[in-house]
């Protein structure tokens, strides 16, 4: 694990292996760091759900439970709001392309909400393709202060 | 903690009480796994008690999915009873709210069985 602390900004990142146990540390990770940067319960549950549901997507979906293949986790605190990239060694997905889940056709689907919960519950969410291979995820949101 | 599933039998309404984490994994099998047992022996009226759920990611929203069109596909019905607000949330958000029969007192939801 790494850590880069100076002034008000922190990050810390951490290379996990390909597992469902890799979700659960991540998110403990990240909601750690939240709790420290002040966002409240409310906030605390929907960073922790998008980064697990940000995190399935990466271990499941794009790294196919790998033992070859690790997710680096990062996640930084600055004065304003809260970072986490979440990059895997996969075959990369096409935001634009996701079938719409609130489609009448796609609504019994058992699949396909992770990336619609994400953008419901961050303040953006940016995904890139890493070359030769793997998917960045990168989300913010940002600390309202009251 | 996973998941925690009790099966109790009220009537003819099997009465699922679910408490912890639903999420990708133990949770959403063991879910999973419950509901088929039952469709399999034949029940046909599922009330899932889920006041004691802590925890709902897509998986566990999709087995929730999953379980009521395995059910109404057999001809029964699979009902929501006590939901939180995050899981009533999540319904909302996702448009399922709608499509799931939602009720907040058990009674009342037994009775509403056809």
């Amino acid at each position: 694990m790494g850590k880069n602390t100076g002034g008000e900004a922190e990050t810390v990142d951490q290379f996990l292996d390909s597992s469902l146990e890799s979700v659960d540390s991540a998110e403990n990770l990240v909601i750690e760091v939240a709790q420290k940067a002040g966002f409240e319960e409310e906030d605390l549950h929907k960073i922790g759900m998008s980064v697990r549901e940000s995190m399935v997507n990466a271990v499941v979906h794009g790294n196919q439970y790998s033992a070859h293949k690790k997710v680096h986790v990062s996640v930084s605190k600055g004065p304003d709001r809260l970072t986490i990239v979440i990059s895997d060694q996969g075959k990369g997905f096409d935001l634009d392309a996701l079938p719409d889940p609130l489609a009448d056709n796609n609504l019994l689907r058992n699949c396909g909400r992770g990336i619609f919960l994400i953008r419901a519950f961050m303040d953006d969410i940016q995904v890139r393709r890493l070359t030769p291979n793997g998917t960045e995820v990168t989300l913010t949101k940002y600390l309202v202060r009251k | 903690m996973s998941v925690k599933l009790s099966t109790r039998q009220v009537g003819d309404v099997s009465v699922v009480d679910v408490a912890g984490r639903i999420t990708l994994g133990e949770g959403s099998s063991a879910l999973r796994d419950s509901l088929r047992d039952m469709v399999t022996k034949g029940q046909k009226k599922i009330l899932l008690n889920l006041a004691e759920v802590s925890y709902i990611d897509s998986s566990g929203i999709g087995e929730l999915v999953s379980g009521f069109t395995t059910v109404a596909n057999q001809g029964g019905q699979l009902k929501l009873l006590s939901l939180t607000k995050r899981v009533k949330d999540l319904l909302q958000i996702t448009k399922l709210y709608t499509v799931f029969d939602v009720h907040d007192d058990e009674a009342a939801a037994i009775r509403n069985f056809k």
